[in-house]
């Protein structure tokens, strides 16, 4: 049991360490080292463009994209390397935020699933940041049960004309690609009537319309379609072979090991070091130091769980889903942290401004935007079913939805 | 980094799952559970044939000479069977305060009579109600002889000698805690059982009427000496609680799949798997936290206190909550004495006092994290 990489993990993170050290963009290191949650905002600078900037150094210098196959405009990384190399990215791996979908997730299902005329096209300008991709699968009746989707993709001679809505897509209003899922069959059951696309997001017909969210803030995208028309040679897999296509996809978000969520912890501990209640400071209160501590372990032991899975990957093993905890147990945190930490504040928790007394609002912000932790990318819910069906091994929901065709499956509750 | 037990350590942990689970059955831990034996004698023996009891003894004083790891991985396996012996005071606890403090002597007289199954050993440290405090010794040492009495002594009525802290002055600091090491077959010493929520590990009290005692470790030192002890036990402790929390959750699991209601399997109700996944996340949580202390408590490293700490909690409150949540699954036959979810229950609680109290760790871990983050 060490920490230590082995001799080669070294070597590579020497090169790796000299390339970062040499390339990037230092004068952004203070502001890019400041902890935040959600999206990032940059002072003086749109994220996509010095993002694009970073992106395009890092391809040229052979880094990006680096677990993908040489050809695709990687470098055949593997796994542990690719850890490897965001831990020495470090900071201005928060630059990267622009392109995550289209690396973790819309590349992968193109290489799994495209032509080789459409992997050559388009892996090698992802990887550069020349293109960003989206993924279009959310909509607003099918969230958890994706599957259950309504826009619709009606073949016309060799094109496919698109209508229906999606939401929740980060990114459509930047992205040059989509990565689109649409019924084509709505007379079989659900799963069986999908067809995965991507298409130009430029496209006639397509229209980008920012959601306005709980938080205040805007980040995600509703994305509607009318007669958008997509060429058949952009299908992804075979008609009605979505459902599999999707999963590719879906598999690939949780793959994102090594990356560290935030758990408010290092925030909460420095606030209850700093904060006066009547009888001295919050840290030396019983109550607060027992809080402090169970969430300090929780913490600590999502931080040694990605260890373990770093170190299966460091011996060739394929992580799996028991990396699912790692969402489910910080996005609850964040959010008692959030409540807590405003609880010791008093009434004047509940002010939102940027005085020193409420710490420029951080746990008043932390507050508003975790139930998106919580929902974004898996529900705790489906979360713990993941947990209970795939590692645990028990029953998977009975669905009765799962043999009736589509478009006889209830649409209201009431 | 490789932040995982070694292929021989894993070796070690099969084979002694598949020796646990031939000679400390659930039928086996239950002789004692109904005070039929304060403690299984034939497991004790087979523990030490084994190995287990001496594996981070070194050589020279009869053990393994493996290490703290072997010793984890064992441990989680002890906590997994639910063993009733004498393991964690003997070996966490009088062993490890051996090694850190013992004379040659001391170390020559006991560590190899503890390898071979020969002698039980544990640690005399609370006076009633309390958590581990300097301030609550007041058992009296002077003139080579000891005058109080100390309860609850783990397996004290079935131990051989024990390591005891006194007090050996008045200044109101941690200086005046000395240790001591006492025959408990000897004159002066009265023992006497005591019932507690865990019959598989029986706690006494014992009375000290100028027993004869030899100090371990110098005048004085005894506190920090302790706090060292402690923190080691808490990791190998940490280790059983976590084989304790996967035992109860595969037991949850096993039932949920066997047990049909409502015309289907209880596990197929969200309510129930999303109960079991929950058990799955502390288990998991704590399983990780264990293994950042087995990784300090291997390598004397500056963090073992924090991390003994925090996997302290993290795997007391893990073992607390899959044992709660398994007799939860198993609904009304989760109650029966015929099941075995109330045994885990009992160990599960039993195991988060006798260190200290989750408060205490609690309380730990928050000074420690201070110190680094001031340091």
């Amino acid at each position: 049991m060490n920490f230590d990489d082995t001799p080669q993990e070294a070597a590579f993170r020497e090169t790796a360490r000299k390339w970062v050290e040499a390339n990037a963009p230092k004068e952004l290191h203070a502001e890019l080292s400041k902890s935040s949650l959600g999206r990032i905002k940059l002072a003086n600078h749109d994220i996509v463009d010095v993002g694009k900037a970073w992106q395009k150094k890092k391809f040229e210098g052979n880094w990006a994209c680096l677990h993908w196959p040489k050809e695709y405009g990687g470098r055949d990384a593997t796994p542990i390397e690719k850890v490897i190399w965001q831990q020495e990215e470090g900071v201005y791996g928060k630059l990267t935020q622009p392109f995550q979908i289209g690396e973790g997730m819309c590349g992968p299902t193109v290489m799994a699933w495209g032509s080789e005329d459409a992997k050559r096209r388009h892996l090698p300008k992802l990887a550069s940041g020349e293109e960003i991709w989206c993924q279009l699968f959310s909509e607003p009746s099918a969230g958890s049960d994706v599957a259950g989707l309504r826009t619709r993709a009606e073949k016309k001679g060799d094109n496919w004309v698109v209508n229906g809505q999606k939401i929740w897509t980060s990114g459509a209003h930047y992205s040059d690609y989509g990565l689109l899922i649409a019924r084509t069959d709505p007379n079989v059951p659900k799963h069986k009537g999908l067809t995965m696309f991507f298409l130009d997001m430029k496209s006639p017909g397509v229209e980008v319309r920012p959601i306005r969210q709980a938080n205040g803030m805007q980040e995600f995208n509703e994305v509607y379609f009318t007669d958008v028309v997509i060429p058949d040679s952009q299908r992804l897999g075979a008609v009605g072979e979505g459902w599999s296509v999707s999963l590719t996809t879906l598999m690939n978000e949780r793959m994102s090991i090594g990356s560290r969520l935030a758990t408010g912890v290092p925030e909460l501990f420095e606030f209850c070091s700093n904060l006066m209640l009547e009888d001295g400071l919050a840290i030396d209160d019983p109550a607060v130091r027992s809080k402090l501590a169970s969430w300090a372990v929780k913490s600590s032991g999502l931080k040694y769980t990605s260890y373990r899975a770093i170190s299966a990957l460091s011996k060739g093993e394929r992580p799996g889903p028991e990396n699912s905890i790692g969402k489910l147990v910080s996005g609850m945190m964040l959010q008692d942290i959030a409540t807590y930490a405003m609880d010791l504040q008093g009434a004047a928790g509940a002010l939102t401004g940027t005085d020193e007394e409420t710490v420029q609002g951080q746990f008043q912000q932390m507050l508003l935007s975790s139930p998106s932790m919580r929902i974004a990318g898996g529900t705790d819910e489906i979360l713990r079913n993941i947990i209970a069906e795939r590692v645990l091994g028990l029953p998977g929901d009975i669905r009765v939805d799962k043999d009736v065709p589509y478009n006889k499956i209830p649409t209201k509750g009431r | 980094m490789n932040f995982d037990f070694s292929d021989d350590q894993k070796q070690l942990r099969d084979q002694a799952r598949k020796f646990l689970a031939e000679k400390c059955s659930p039928k086996a831990v239950r002789i004692v559970l109904d005070g039929k034996a304060p403690y299984d004698k034939e497991l004790w023996k087979g523990l030490a044939e084994m190995g287990f009891l001496g594996v981070a003894i070194p050589e020279e004083f009869g053990g393994a000479g493996a290490g703290h790891l072997e010793l984890c991985v064992i441990a989680e396996e002890m906590g997994r069977a639910n063993a009733p012996v004498p393991f964690s005071s003997t070996v966490y606890l009088a062993a490890e305060a051996l090694l850190i403090a013992g004379s040659d002597a001391q170390k020559k007289k006991w560590l190899p009579a503890i390898s071979s199954g020969e002698a039980i050993g544990t640690l005399a440290l609370f006076e009633g109600k309390g958590n581990p405090s300097a301030k609550n010794v007041t058992l009296a040492a002077a003139n080579g002889v000891l005058n109080g009495v100390k309860k609850p002594v783990a397996d004290g009525a079935i131990a051989d000698f024990a390591v005891v802290a006194a007090r050996t002055g008045s200044s109101g600091r941690d200086g005046d805690i000395s240790l001591f090491l006492v025959g408990l077959k000897a004159g002066g010493v009265e023992v006497k059982s005591l019932t507690n929520l865990d019959p598989t590990r029986g706690q006494a009290e014992i009375t000290f009427k100028d027993a004869k005692a030899e100090p371990l470790g110098a005048a004085g030192e005894g506190w920090s000496i302790l706090t060292q002890v402690l923190d080691r036990a808490a990791v190998l402790c940490a280790f059983e609680q976590v084989g304790g929390s996967d035992r109860a959750l595969e037991m949850g699991r096993d039932y949920a799949l066997d047990r049909i209601a409502f015309g289907r399997q209880i596990g197929s109700f969200q309510a129930v798997k999303h109960m079991l996944a929950d058990m799955y996340v502390s288990a998991t949580l704590a399983r990780s936290n264990s293994y950042y202390g087995a990784w300090a408590l291997s390598t004397n490293a500056g963090e073992l206190p924090e991390a003994a700490a925090a996997a302290r909690i993290s795997a007391t409150q893990a073992f607390q909550h899959c044992a709660k949540n398994n007799i939860q699954v198993h609904g009304g036959m989760g109650f029966t004495w015929e099941f075995d979810c109330h045994m885990y229950y009992r160990r599960a609680n039993a195991m988060a006092l006798g260190l200290g109290s989750l408060t205490y760790w609690e309380d730990q871990l928050i000074d420690r994290m201070r110190k680094k983050n001031a340091a």
